[in-house]
């Protein structure tokens, strides 16, 4: 699976950086589910054909972002609850209260309609789960 | 058990145009480096005298725990080496050096051979004088791949290989490294196979080691910042300089000790900073080997 990852020589940027966007993007997309264990640094070293101090390094950070796990000499993990996935969600959430309140504007609401509309849907939501 | 593969203190040779200049070096075990030099730097005679080839007038080698030249002949069952100026037989064919090494060296892993001869798309009753130069390359790594060597020395492995038979040997060359007991180090005027593949560089140039680092450190600490500068003014004296190029209002600084802090003292100085660019490890080379030899004139 992990073979899905590219590394270009002509990308201006280091290559340890090419390494940790595209692993936040398989577990972003869910390629790679939560506690799944992921390759070993030397197994995607030897894959891509970089060295190893280049994979050690995108591990270290993305473990220092809370992404991944490292136990010492068990291997890597997907995080239980990888903190990209929250920063993702929060960026569409941003998205999407921003339209909100374009809407908002277009249909002449005030902020409290708009805040009892969104507080409707949670509690239906809630209602829904219970 | 010792975890340097390869370890240099203080080693000198003179010779009547040429002196090795107190080359000290140290290869952990389960990394891999790369030796970069101009042609006639120092790199082959380095890897000699590691082979225990050519004897140093001063300082301590060992390499696998092995004093050299004393103890060569121990440490060379553990080394494989392959260099450019290596002759194999060319009236024998690929098969009979096969049997011929393997005769010698009992740790020879046939299946491993066999691999490699699919992956490197070499036929074994072939003669060496028929192989071009691609596949006499890829004929001498095998030969020493498949003994399984602890260490792997390799003077200017890829030069003159074609891009796909460049990219089957350095795959091999990580393939090897998947085992953490095994170190390689490589000599190589082609800085990006060294930025590839290598954990840490040694940049030699006339005789001496001018920088040895892990290569992260290397790619992160060279920067190039283009500046432009405000009329009459002057430009700011930053630490951590090694280059200024450019020219009047627009200048072009190369460190090789960037940080934050330095755009910032730029901006202090009244200048824009207009990029920060990061270089290629050609670059930080030639850069290093042109900042070296300015100290060295003045």
């Amino acid at each position: 699976m992990h073979s899905e990852l590219v590394i270009s020589q002509s990308d201006g940027r280091p290559m340890y950086l090419q390494i940790m966007e595209q692993i936040r993007q398989r577990i972003a997309v869910g390629d790679w589910a939560q506690g799944q264990e992921i390759p070993s640094i030397r197994q995607l070293a030897v894959t891509l054909r970089v060295s190893v101090i280049t994979v050690k390094r995108a591990y270290l950070e993305l473990e220092r972002e809370g992404i991944i796990v490292t136990q010492q000499g068990k291997g890597s993990i997907v995080a239980p609850n990888p903190r990209l996935g929250t920063k993702l969600y929060d960026q569409e959430l941003a998205k999407h209260i921003e339209r909100i309140a374009q809407l908002g504007e277009l249909l002449g609401l005030t902020p409290q309609d708009l805040a009892s509309r969104v507080r409707e849907a949670a509690d239906r939501l809630t209602k829904e789960y219970s | 058990m010792n975890d340097l593969s390869v370890h240099f203190e203080g080693v000198s040779k003179n010779y009547p145009h040429f002196t090795l200049n107190d080359i000290s070096l140290e290869l952990p075990t389960g990394t891999i480096m790369g030796l970069i030099g101009a042609n006639g730097a120092g790199k082959s005679t380095t890897i000699r005298i590691l082979m225990g080839l050519v004897h140093q007038d001063q300082g301590q080698v060992h390499v696998l725990g092995r004093a050299m030249p004393q103890e060569q002949a121990a440490a060379k069952l553990d080394i494989g080496f392959v260099s450019e100026d290596m002759r194999l037989y060319g009236s024998a064919t690929l098969a009979w050096h096969m049997k011929f090494v393997r005769s010698i060296y009992a740790q020879w892993d046939q299946p491993y051979a066999e691999m490699l001869l699919q992956r490197f798309d070499l036929k074994p009753p072939q003669k060496i004088k028929g192989l071009s130069h691609g596949q006499r390359v890829k004929a001498a790594l095998l030969l020493a791949l498949a003994r399984r060597p602890r260490l792997l020395v390799l003077d200017e492995p890829t030069t003159g290989l074609d891009p796909v038979a460049r990219q089957e040997v350095l795959g091999e060359l990580m393939a090897v490294l998947a085992d953490e007991d095994r170190t390689i180090l490589f000599s190589s005027h082609n800085t990006l196979d060294v930025e590839q593949i290598s954990d840490q560089i040694t940049f030699i140039d006339r005789g001496r080691i001018i920088a040895s680092d892990d290569k992260e450190i290397f790619l992160d600490r060279w920067r190039r910042l283009r500046l432009v500068l405000p009329p009459e003014a002057d430009l700011p004296s930053l630490p951590g300089v090694v280059q200024v190029g450019g020219s009047g209002r627009l200048p072009v600084l190369v460190t090789n000790r960037f940080d934050a802090a330095m755009v910032s003292a730029c901006n202090d100085a009244g200048a824009t900073v207009q990029a920060v660019d990061p270089m290629t490890l050609e670059e930080i080379f030639v850069a290093n080997v042109h900042s070296r030899r300015e100290k060295q004139t003045v």
